[in-house]
C-alpha cells in the first residue's frame, strides 16, 4: 500500500478498494517501525490520524467527498497545528502548542486530508542538512550516512522511505528543493504569494514560501490544488485564482523554449551531476522543447545578498521568542536580562545565533547601507535577470543541488560550504519565482534533482513539465534501499 | 543673560478604531489584563499582521485637517529593541515613508496673536503594552490590551518659544483630533500623551541649544509644570556654566519633581528596516478626495459658521468650538431656542450660559458637557424665559441650580417657587410707594442733590425695592417708576 501515489490512493479510496483508517494504519505501523532508523517525525500523532480517517471515510462513504478526502501525508513541524506541538526543530519551541492551524493545514483539514505527524526539520528552517534540528539529524533513505537535506529533511525523508506518502515543507532558499534533490523526490516551491504564510512559522518572510514534497509531480498538482489559496490574514498573500493544476499536466512540450543559464554549470559543479542535468535537457528536447543558452549574469551574487537578508529578517522573527510569554524560559531569572540572555541561550542552537547575529550586525547603524541596503538592491538585479530572461524563454532548467547528498559532519563545521549548497536554488527565493526539482539520474546511487524554474505563477507550466519528463523516464519510481 | 526656549512636540493620538491596528482584537479601555489581546497581539508564531484600514483612513484625515501633503506610498517598518511589553521584540511603525508629509498648525495666543507651529511629519505606529510594576511581589507584570493600538505620531518642527504656545498646540490638537472622531481624546486614560522636545538658547542666537525629552505627560496641566521646570533647570545649568546632557527625562505630576530616565549614550540603536510581512500602502487621489468628503467639520470651519449663522463673536464662536461637544451642545440648545422662542441671531446668551455658569457647574461637579444633567433643551427653556423678561438674571440663576438639582424644567421651577419678575406697575408701584414713604429722609437728601449726584443714590432704592419683592422684580420697569415717582 505504501507503494501508491497520492493519485492512486484517492483512486483506491474512491473506488473503496481500501479505506482511509486502512491506509492510516498502515503508515502508522510503518513510521513505528521504522522511523527509528532516520528520525524524519518529530512528532507521529496517531491517535488524531486515526480518528481524521475515520471521519474521512464516513465523508467518503457519504459521497461527493473533496479528491483528496481520506489521504494521509506529514506536516513540516514549522505549520502550526492546533493541539500538536509545533516546535519548529527548537528546544525553545519544544513546549509550543498553538491555539491555531496553519492555513494551509486548514485547506488540507477541509478537504479531509489525514496528518500522519509533524516532520524534522533543520531549527527555524535554518540549514542545509537537517544536522541543526534540536531533535536530531535525519537519515538520508538512499544513504543512511549521508544527509537527506534541510531544512525540509524530515519531510524528504518521511517520502522516500515510504514513512508519507507525500509531505508538506517549506523553502527559504531552497529548502524544498534540494533536500528533494538528495531523496529523488518531486519538490515544488510556489510562487511567492501562491500559498497563505499563516501560521507557518517565520524564518525571512520576504523569502519563505511553503511547497510540497511528494513522489511524483502529478501527485505535487494534486497537492498544490487544495494547498494554494488567497488568504486575507497573509497581506503577502496573492488575490488569483487558483487553476486546476492537473489539467493541464498532458500538454505537449513541443515548441516549449527552454533556457539554460550558463551560470548554472560553472565552478563548483560535480561533473556528473551536470552530465545527468545534460542528459534530461536532452530528454527534453526529444519532446519537442527548445534549448537556449541563456545568462543570468548576478547569479553570483545571490548567496551573499541572501545571506545578508535572511538573517536579517530573521533577526527580527525570531525576537518574539524571548521567554516571556511561551516557549523555553530559563530557570530562576534574576532580572529582566538574565531572562532574555540565558533564555535565548540555551533555547537556540548555534546555527541559528549565528544568523541572528550576523542580521542584527548588517541592520545596525552604520552597516546598513553596506549591507542590508545593498543586498536589496542586488536582489532587484536578480529579478531583473529572470524578468529578462522569461521575455525568450518559458521555464529555465539546472542542476538544483552542486552534487549529491554528502555525509554527516562534511560541511557543518563550515558553514560557508553549507551555504553553497544552495546556490542555485537561492535565486528564485530572491525573485519569488516558483521552482520545482524532480529526479534526473544517480551518482554512487544517491539520487541527482533537475531543477526547473518558471515565470511568476506559472507552476501548471513546471508542473506540466516535470510531470512529461516523468513520462518519459523512471528516475522517480525508484525507490531508496531497503523500501519495498 | 536673556534667554529663549525652543519646544518641539511629538504626540501619540490613539486612534478610535474598533480594533488593533494589525489584529482584529478590540481596542475598548478598561478591559481585564490580556482579554483584549489575540494571537498576533501576543505575537505567537506563525502570526502575520494585516493593516487595518480605517487607521489609514483616520490618519489620512488628520493629515488634511493640518494641511499636510499624504504619503501616496506608506511602508511600515520594524524597530527593533527588547521589552516585555512589546511582544515581537520590534514595533511596527514607519520611518523613511510615513502616511503625513510636512503640515502646518496655526494658533490663536492670548491678545490676539497667532503663531504657525509646522508639523515634520505624523505616521502610523502600534501602541506597546503595560508593564504594572506593583502587585507582584518582586516581578512585573505585563498587561497587553494595549498592544496593537493604533496611534499616529505627530512630530512638529521646533517652532514653540514657550509653555504657553507648547499648551496652546497641544489643545488645538486635542480639538482637532476629537473634532474629526478619530481619537476620544481621553488624556487620562492615554488617548493622547506628549513627549516635549526642549532646549533653551541665548536670544539672538541661531544654533539650537542640547535638547532633553520629557516623555510621557498626559494632561495639559503637566505639560505646562513640566516645561517650566525643564527651562529653569536648564538656564541654572548654563547659568552655572555647566552643560546639557542630551537625555530622557520623566515628569512626575504628584510630586512636581522630573529625573532623568535614560541618556543618549544608552539609547538603542533600533536597526529600522522595512516590515516584510506588510506590503508597502500606496494611496491615490481618489482614496483622499472620498476621505475629504467623509470628515466631520474642523473647528476652524465651525467657529466661522458659527459665526455666520448664529451671530456670536468671533471670540465666544471660538471658545465654544474649540471642544466639539460644547459646540455640539450650543447647536442642540440654540435650535430648541429657535423653535421655542421663534428667535434667531439671539443666541449669544445661550453661548455665555455654556461658557460660565454651565461650564462652572460641569467644573464643579466634574461632569462632561455631552453627559450634562442640564439638557440642551433645559438651558435653552431658561434663556428663553430671560429673554421674554419673566427672569431676572439674577433669579435665572436661582432656577438655574434648580435644574441642577434635577427639580424640573424653568417653567416648572418658576411656577413652583413662584419666581416669576414682577413687571407689573401696579404691584411695583405699591412697593415703591411703600419703600418711598419708609425712608422719608432719604428721599428729601435724593431730591435735593444735584442732578449728577443722584443716579448714584438711585441704588440704594433700587436694591430697597429688590429686597422687598424678593429679588423678582423687573429691573428694568423698576428703575423706570422710581425715577418717576422720586422726580415727581
Amino acid at each position: 500500500m505504501h507503494q501508491l501515489t497520492i493519485a492512486e490512493l484517492v483512486k483506491g479510496l474512491l473506488n473503496k478498494d481500501f479505506s482511509s483508517v486502512e491506509v492510516t494504519q498502515h503508515y502508522l505501523d510503518r513510521i513505528a517501525r521504522l522511523d527509528k532508523v532516520y528520525n524524519s517525525y518529530i512528532t507521529a500523532t496517531p491517535a488524531l490520524a486515526l480518528a481524521q480517517a475515520a471521519v474521512a471515510d464516513k465523508r467518503l462513504a457519504a459521497g461527493n467527498a473533496p479528491a483528496l478526502c481520506g489521504v494521509p501525508i506529514a506536516h513540516k513541524d514549522i505549520f502550526c497545528t492546533i493541539g500538536v506541538r509545533t516546535s519548529c526543530g527548537s528546544k525553545m519551541l519544544d513546549n509550543f502548542i498553538a491555539p491555531y492551524n496553519a492555513t494551509i493545514v486548514d485547506n488540507y483539514l477541509d478537504s479531509g486530508v489525514v496528518m500522519l505527524g509533524k516532520t524534522n526539520m533543520d531549527e527555524f528552517a535554518m540549514g542545509s542538512s537537517n544536522e541543526t534540528s534540536y531533535y536530531g539529524p535525519v537519515k538520508n533513505p538512499w544513504a543512511i550516512d549521508c544527509v537527506p537535506g534541510g531544512s525540509s529533511g524530515g519531510s524528504a525523508a518521511a517520502v522516500a522511505a515510504h514513512l508519507a506518502p507525500a509531505a508538506t515543507a517549506s523553502d527559504t532558499g531552497g529548502s524544498i528543493r534540494q533536500p528533494a534533490a538528495h531523496c529523488g523526490l518531486t519538490g515544488i516551491k510556489p510562487t511567492y504569494g501562491r500559498v497563505s504564510r499563516w501560521g507557518m512559522i517565520a524564518f525571512a518572510s520576504s523569502l519563505d514560501q511553503a511547497g510540497i514534497l511528494s513522489r511524483t509531480a502529478e501527485d505535487a498538482a494534486i497537492l498544490l490544488n487544495d494547498m494554494a489559496s488567497y488568504d486575507t490574514k497573509d497581506s503577502t498573500s496573492v488575490e488569483r485564482d487558483v487553476p486546476d493544476y492537473t489539467t493541464t499536466l498532458n500538454d505537449s512540450l513541443k515548441g516549449l523554449r527552454i533556457g539554460v543559464p550558463k551560470e548554472y554549470f560553472g565552478e563548483g559543479l560535480n561533473p556528473e551531476t551536470a552530465a545527468h542535468v545534460e542528459a534530461a535537457i536532452k530528454v527534453y528536447e526529444s519532446l519537442g522543447a527548445t534549448i537556449h543558452s541563456i545568462s543570468l549574469p548576478h547569479t553570483g551574487l545571490s548567496v551573499p545578498a541572501y545571506y545578508v537578508i535572511a538573517p536579517a529578517e530573521c533577526s527580527a522573527n525570531l525576537s518574539r521568542m524571548d521567554g516571556v510569554r511561551y516557549g523555553h524560559r530559563c530557570e530562576n531569572p534574576k532580572d529582566l536580562n538574565d531572562l532574555y540572555m540565558r533564555s535565548r541561550s540555551e533555547g537556540f542552537g548555534d546555527e541559528v545565533k549565528r544568523r541572528i547575529l550576523v542580521g542584527a550586525y548588517a541592520l545596525s547603524a552604520g552597516y546598513y547601507d553596506a549591507y542590508y541596503s545593498k543586498a536589496q538592491k542586488v536582489r532587484r538585479l536578480i529579478k531583473q535577470d529572470f524578468v529578462d530572461a522569461f521575455q525568450n524563454v518559458d521555464v529555465i532548467i539546472g542542476p538544483t543541488s552542486p552534487s549529491p547528498a554528502f555525509k554527516f559532519g562534511a560541511k557543518s563545521k563550515d558553514p560557508v560550504s553549507m551555504y553553497l549548497e544552495d546556490i542555485y536554488t537561492i535565486a528564485t527565493n530572491l525573485a519569488g519565482l516558483p521552482g520545482l526539482s524532480i529526479p534526473c539520474g544517480f551518482v554512487e546511487n544517491k539520487p541527482v534533482g533537475l531543477q526547473l524554474i518558471g515565470n511568476f505563477f506559472a507552476e501548471a507550466r513546471l508542473l506540466n513539465a516535470a510531470h512529461q519528463f516523468q513520462q518519459a523516464t523512471n528516475f522517480h519510481q525508484q525507490t531508496a534501499p531497503g523500501i519495498e | 543673560m536673556q534667554w529663549e526656549t525652543v519646544i518641539g512636540l511629538e504626540v501619540h493620538v490613539q486612534l478610535a478604531t474598533k480594533t488593533k491596528i494589525f489584529s482584529g482584537a478590540s481596542t475598548a479601555f478598561g478591559a481585564e489584563p490580556n482579554t483584549q489581546a489575540c494571537a498576533i497581539d501576543l505575537a505567537l508564531p506563525g502570526t502575520l499582521p494585516v493593516a487595518n484600514e480605517q487607521a489609514f483612513r483616520y490618519a489620512t484625515m488628520f493629515g488634511l485637517a493640518v494641511n499636510a501633503e499624504i504619503g501616496k506610498r506608506s511602508v511600515f517598518e520594524r524597530k527593533n529593541y527588547f521589552y516585555p511589553d512589546l511582544p515581537k521584540g520590534y514595533q511596527t511603525t514607519q520611518l523613511a515613508e510615513p502616511i503625513v508629509g510636512p503640515g502646518f498648525v496655526d494658533l490663536e495666543l492670548e491678545g490676539g496673536r497667532t503663531k504657525r507651529v509646522r508639523i515634520h511629519h505624523a505616521h502610523l505606529e502600534e501602541d506597546a503594552g503595560k508593564s504594572l510594576h506593583e502587585d507582584f511581589a518582586g516581578m512585573s507584570g505585563i498587561d497587553l490590551n494595549r498592544a496593537g493600538t493604533p496611534l499616529i505620531e505627530v512630530v512638529t518642527e521646533p517652532d514653540m518659544r514657550n509653555a504657553e504656545e507648547a499648551v496652546a498646540f497641544a489643545k488645538k490638537l486635542h480639538s482637532i483630533v476629537t473634532s474629526l472622531e478619530i481619537c476620544d481624546g481621553e488624556m487620562s486614560q492615554g488617548s493622547m500623551r506628549f513627549d516635549v522636545n526642549i532646549s533653551v538658547r541665548p536670544k539672538g542666537q541661531e544654533k539650537l541649544g542640547t535638547r532633553t525629552e520629557t516623555k510621557n505627560l498626559n494632561s495639559f496641566k503637566f505639560m505646562e509644570e513640566a516645561i517650566a521646570l525643564e527651562v529653569e533647570r536648564q538656564i541654572d545649568v548654563l547659568e552655572d556654566g555647566g552643560k546639557i546632557k542630551q537625555e530622557t527625562r520623566l515628569y512626575n505630576g504628584d510630586t512636581k519633581k522630573a529625573r532623568s530616565m535614560r541618556s543618549k549614550e544608552d539609547s538603542n540603536d533600533y536597526r529600522y528596516f522595512p516590515c516584510p510581512d506588510l506590503l508597502p500602502v500606496i494611496i491615490d487621489d481618489e482614496y483622499i478626495e472620498s476621505v475629504r468628503k467623509q470628515m466631520p467639520e474642523l473647528p476652524e470651519a465651525k467657529r466661522a459658521r458659527f459665526v455666520e449663522q448664529y451671530g456670536l463673536s468671533d471670540y465666544d464662536a471660538g471658545q465654544i468650538t474649540m471642544d466639539k461637544f460644547a459646540a455640539a451642545y450650543f447647536e442642540a440648545a440654540a435650535t430648541f431656542f429657535k423653535n421655542t422662542a421663534s428667535q434667531t441671531g439671539e443666541t449669544k446668551l445661550i453661548a455665555n450660559w455654556i461658557m460660565a455658569d454651565l461650564g462652572a457647574y460641569l467644573n464643579r461637579t466634574e461632569q462632561r458637557i455631552d453627559q450634562s444633567p442640564v439638557t440642551p433643551e433645559l438651558l435653552s427653556g431658561l434663556v428663553v424665559r430671560i429673554k421674554d423678561g419673566t427672569l431676572s438674571s439674577k433669579i435665572a440663576k436661582q432656577v438655574f441650580e434648580a435644574i441642577t438639582n434635577g427639580e424640573g424644567n424653568a417653567d416648572t421651577i418658576i411656577e413652583t417657587k413662584g419666581l416669576k419678575q414682577v413687571s407689573d406697575t401696579g404691584a411695583l408701584e405699591k412697593i415703591i410707594d411703600d419703600i418711598l414713604a419708609a425712608n422719608t429722609a432719604q428721599v428729601e437728601g435724593y431730591r435735593a442733590a444735584a442732578e449728577d449726584k443722584r443716579a448714584k443714590m438711585l441704588g440704594f432704592f433700587v436694591g430697597q425695592a429688590m429686597k422687598a419683592s424678593k429679588g423678582q422684580a423687573n429691573p428694568q420697569a423698576l428703575n423706570e417708576l422710581l425715577v418717576k415717582k422720586l422726580n415727581g
